[in-house]
C-alpha cells in the first residue's frame, strides 16, 4: 500500500505543489491530472524516490521509501518520458539488460515470446533504431508485462500509442488491477476504466 | 569560521543569518584593517634585515599568510559544503560559495608574490618548487569548484554537486600535496626552493601571524558581504526579501 | 551483486561493439598526441627517451578524459541512467560495471599500445615494460577518478571542457607517481616507491569511487 503524507516539492525557488495527501490500495488506480507545468512528472519522480521532496513523506507499507528502498524498488515499476531503450541495441537485448540491472535474469525465449504478443514478432532481432516510435512504445508495453511489479508509475503512457496499442495498454492495466496491482499514472485523456481516482494539481 | 556549532542551527535560516551578517561585516573589516597594519608595520619596520636576501624577501608577509588562508579557506569551504550536503540546508552552501572566490584570490595572490619574491631572488618569474606548484593546482580546484556551480542551472542541485567535488578535492589535497613533493625533492636537488624560507627570527614570525590573521578578519568579511549578496539573490522570492529598506527606496 | 556488476558491464560492452569506431577515435587520438610532442620538441633521441614516460603518461590521461563522457551521457540523455537508479541493486555496483568497461575499452589498450610509442621514442626494453606496468595500475584510477566527474557534470552545461577542468587537477598525483616511477628506473633510484604508491592510489580510489560516483548520479537526477 502506498500513502503520500503532506508532500510539497520544489523546483528551484518555486514551490510546484504542497499538502499534497494520497493513499493507494492494492486494486486501486490513481489518474494524476493538471495543467502543463503543474507538476506531475516531478510528483512521480517523488513517489519513486529519484527526488526528495520539500517536505511530506511517501511510506510504502507504512514504512518511509528513504528507509525500505531496496524493498520498495523490487515492487516498483516507473516509466518516465524518456524510452530508456539503446537504440544500438535489439529489443530482446535491451528487456533482457534491462532486467540484469534489476536483479532478474530472463531468458531468450520468455522475452522473445512475450514481444511476439506485442505485436512485434519478426522485429525482435531489429536494433530499436530500425523501430517506429509507436513500436518502441510497444516494447516497453512488453516490459511492462514482463516485470513483475505491484506498483507501476506511469508518466503518460498512452502518448505516441496507436489504437490498438491503447486497447492494450488499457487492457493489461485492468488485468494488473485485478490481480491487486497499483497504477499511479499521469495523462491527459481521460481514462475508460472503471473505478479511477482523479487527482489534481 | 567562528561561531560554535551549538547555537548554528538558530541562525541557520537565510532570513534570519541576513541580518545578523550584515552587523557583524564592519566588525570583521575594522579587525582585518587593524591586524594587517600592525603586521605590515612589523614587516616593514620592525623585523630585521635578512643576511641573504636582503630586503626583497619582506614579501614573505604577504605570501606566506595568503597560502595559509588559501589552503585554510578551502577545508571550511569544504566543511561548509559538506554540512549543507549532509543536513541539506541551504545557508551552509551559500557560505561555501560566497568563500570560493576569496580563496580563490589568496591562491592567486600566492602565486604573485611567490612570482615576485622569485624574480629578484633567483632570476625566474616561476619555480617549480613544491609549495607553488600546489598552490597552482589549488587555484585549479578552486577554479573547478566555481565552473561547477555556475554551469548547473538548479541551485540545490549544484550547491550538492559542488559539495562533492569540494569534499573529493579535500581528501585529495594531502595526497596532490605529497605527491608533488615527492615529485620536486627527486627534480630539484637545487636549493631554487620557496619553501626553503630563511631561517626565521622572532619578529618575522610575529609579522606573519599578524598578516594572517588580517587576511582572516578580510576574508570573513568578504564572504560575510558575498554571502548576503548570494541568499538575496537566490532568496528574492521570498516575503522578507521585498520588503527589505535596501529594496522598498525607490531611487527618483 | 556482482551479477548487477557483470550486467552492466556486458551492457556496456556490447554498446561498444555496436558502434567500434567511437573507442578507435580515442586509441588514434593517443597515438596522435604522442607523436606530436617529437614535432614540436625536436627528434633527438636522447631528449625523446628522457621525455618519453612524460609524454606517455600525458597522453594518456588526455585519452582516457576523451572517453569519460561516454560512460553516462548517452544513458542520462535517454532515461536509462534512471532507470538503473531506480533499480534494487546498489547503484554503485551498476557504476563499477560501467567503469570497469570504460578501462577495458579506453585504458588497457594505452598499456597494449604503449611499446609502441616506445618504439618512437627508442625507450629501453625494461623501461617499456615498467611504462606499461604503471599504465595497467594507474589507468583504471583514472577511470574511476573520471567516473567521478563525469556523474557530477551530467546535465551541466559546458560539456568536455568543464570535465576536464575539474579531473585534471585530482590527476596529477597518478601522473607524478606514473611518469615518476620510469624516470626513477632510468636514473637508477628504482621505481619500488612509485610503484607502491599507484597501488595504493588504485586501491584508496576502487573503494570509494564508486560509491561516490553513484551519490553523484543521484544528485545529477534530481
Amino acid at each position: 500500500m502506498l500513502r503520500v503524507v503532506n508532500l510539497s516539492c520544489s523546483r528551484g525557488d518555486k514551490v510546484l505543489f504542497s499538502h499534497v495527501h494520497a493513499e493507494l490500495k492494492p486494486g486501486e488506480i490513481i489518474h494524476l491530472r493538471g495543467e502543463n507545468g503543474a507538476g506531475k512528472t516531478s510528483l512521480l519522480r517523488l513517489l519513486v524516490g529519484l527526488s526528495t521532496p520539500a517536505a511530506g513523506e511517501i511510506l510504502w507499507n507504512d514504512v518511509p521509501i528513504t528507509r525500505c528502498r531496496e524493498s520498495y524498488l523490487r515492487h516498483l515499476l516507473f516509466l518516465g518520458h524518456q524510452s530508456a531503450l539503446k537504440t544500438d541495441l535489439t529489443s530482446i537485448e535491451n528487456l533482457r539488460l534491462l532486467s540484469a540491472i534489476d536483479g532478474v535474469a530472463l531468458t531468450e525465449d520468455a522475452v522473445t515470446a512475450v514481444l511476439g504478443q506485442f505485436g512485434l514478432w519478426g522485429r525482435e532481432r531489429f536494433p530499436v533504431e530500425w523501430l517506429s516510435a509507436g513500436q518502441r512504445r510497444r516494447v516497453l508495453l512488453a516490459r511492462l508485462s514482463l516485470q513483475s511489479a505491484k506498483l507501476w508509475v506511469l508518466d503518460e503512457p498512452l502518448n505516441a500509442l496507436d489504437v490498438g496499442a491503447t486497447e492494450l495498454l488499457l487492457r493489461m492495466i485492468s488485468d494488473h488491477l485485478a490481480a491487486d496491482g497499483m497504477v499511479f499514472m499521469t495523462s491527459h485523456q481521460s481514462l475508460d476504466l472503471p473505478n479511477v481516482r482523479v487527482l489534481t494539481l | 569560521m567562528s561561531g560554535s556549532v551549538l547555537h548554528w542551527f538558530r541562525f541557520s535560516s537565510p532570513a534570519t543569518f541576513y541580518p545578523i551578517a550584515g552587523r557583524l561585516i564592519p566588525v570583521f573589516w575594522v579587525l582585518a584593517a587593524l591586524f594587517g597594519a600592525a603586521g605590515l608595520w612589523i614587516g616593514f619596520f620592525i623585523a630585521p634585515t635578512d643576511a641573504t636576501q636582503g630586503e626583497g624577501y619582506r614579501i614573505i608577509f604577504v605570501h606566506v599568510p595568503v597560502s595559509w588562508m588559501s589552503m585554510f579557506l578551502y577545508l571550511v569551504m569544504a566543511i561548509w559544503a559538506g554540512i549543507g550536503l549532509v543536513l541539506n540546508t541551504r545557508l551552509s552552501s551559500m557560505m561555501a560559495q560566497a568563500l570560493a572566490p576569496t580563496g580563490a584570490l589568496m591562491a592567486f595572490l600566492s602565486l604573485w608574490t611567490g612570482a615576485f619574491w622569485g624574480k629578484p631572488m633567483w632570476g625566474t618569474w616561476w619555480v617549480w618548487d613544491a609549495r607553488l606548484t600546489s598552490e597552482l593546482i589549488l587555484l585549479f580546484l578552486y577554479l573547478g569548484f566555481m565552473a561547477l556551480q555556475a554551469s548547473i542551472d538548479d541551485p540545490r542541485r549544484a550547491d550538492k554537486a559542488s559539495a562533492i567535488l569540494a569534499l573529493v578535492g579535500v581528501v585529495n589535497l594531502p595526497i596532490i600535496y605529497f605527491s608533488v613533493i615527492w615529485w620536486n625533492t627527486l627534480h630539484q636537488g637545487a636549493s631554487v626552493s620557496l619553501t626553503k624560507a630563511p631561517s626565521m627570527a622572532q619578529t618575522m614570525l610575529w609579522g606573519m601571524l599578524l598578516m594572517s590573521l588580517g587576511y582572516w578578519m578580510y576574508s570573513i568579511a568578504m564572504a560575510l558581504t558575498r554571502l548576503r549578496a548570494i541568499i538575496l539573490e537566490r532568496e528574492a522570492h521570498a516575503d522578507w526579501v521585498t520588503r527589505l529598506p535596501e529594496l522598498t527606496k525607490v531611487p527618483r | 551483486m556482482i551479477s548487477v556488476m557483470i550486467a552492466s558491464l556486458h551492457r556496456d560492452l556490447l554498446l561498444v561493439m555496436r558502434r567500434k569506431s567511437e573507442v578507435l577515435t580515442a586509441l588514434f587520438f593517443f597515438v596522435i598526441v604522442t607523436s606530436l610532442f617529437p614535432l614540436g620538441i625536436g627528434s633527438d633521441p636522447g631528449l625523446l627517451r628522457k621525455i618519453a614516460p612524460g609524454v606517455i603518461w600525458v597522453s594518456a590521461l588526455l585519452a582516457t578524459l576523451l572517453g569519460l563522457q561516454r560512460i553516462l551521457a548517452s544513458d542520462y540523455a535517454d532515461g536509462t541512467l534512471e532507470q538503473m537508479a531506480l533499480s534494487p541493486a546498489p547503484l554503485s555496483a551498476i557504476v563499477a560495471g560501467k567503469i570497469l568497461a570504460h578501462w577495458l575499452v579506453c585504458g588497457l589498450p594505452l598499456v597494449v599500445l604503449a611499446p609502441v610509442i616506445g618504439l618512437q621514442f627508442d625507450l629501453g626494453g625494461s623501461a617499456v615494460g615498467l611504462v606499461m606496468l604503471t599504465l595497467l595500475l594507474g589507468t583504471p584510477t583514472l577511470s574511476m577518478i573520471g567516473a567521478v566527474g563525469a556523474s557530477l557534470t551530467l546535465g551541466a552545461r559546458g560539456g568536455g571542457a568543464l570535465l576536464s577542468l575539474l579531473v585534471l587537477p585530482l590527476y596529477i598525483p597518478v601522473l607524478i607517481f606514473g611518469a615518476g616511477a620510469v624516470n626513477a628506473q632510468i636514473a637508477g633510484l628504482g621505481a619500488e616507491g612509485h610503484l607502491s604508491l599507484l597501488a595504493a592510489l588504485l586501491i584508496f580510489t576502487a573503494v570509494f569511487a564508486p560509491w561516490v560516483a553513484a551519490v553523484s548520479i543521484r544528485i545529477s537526477l534530481e
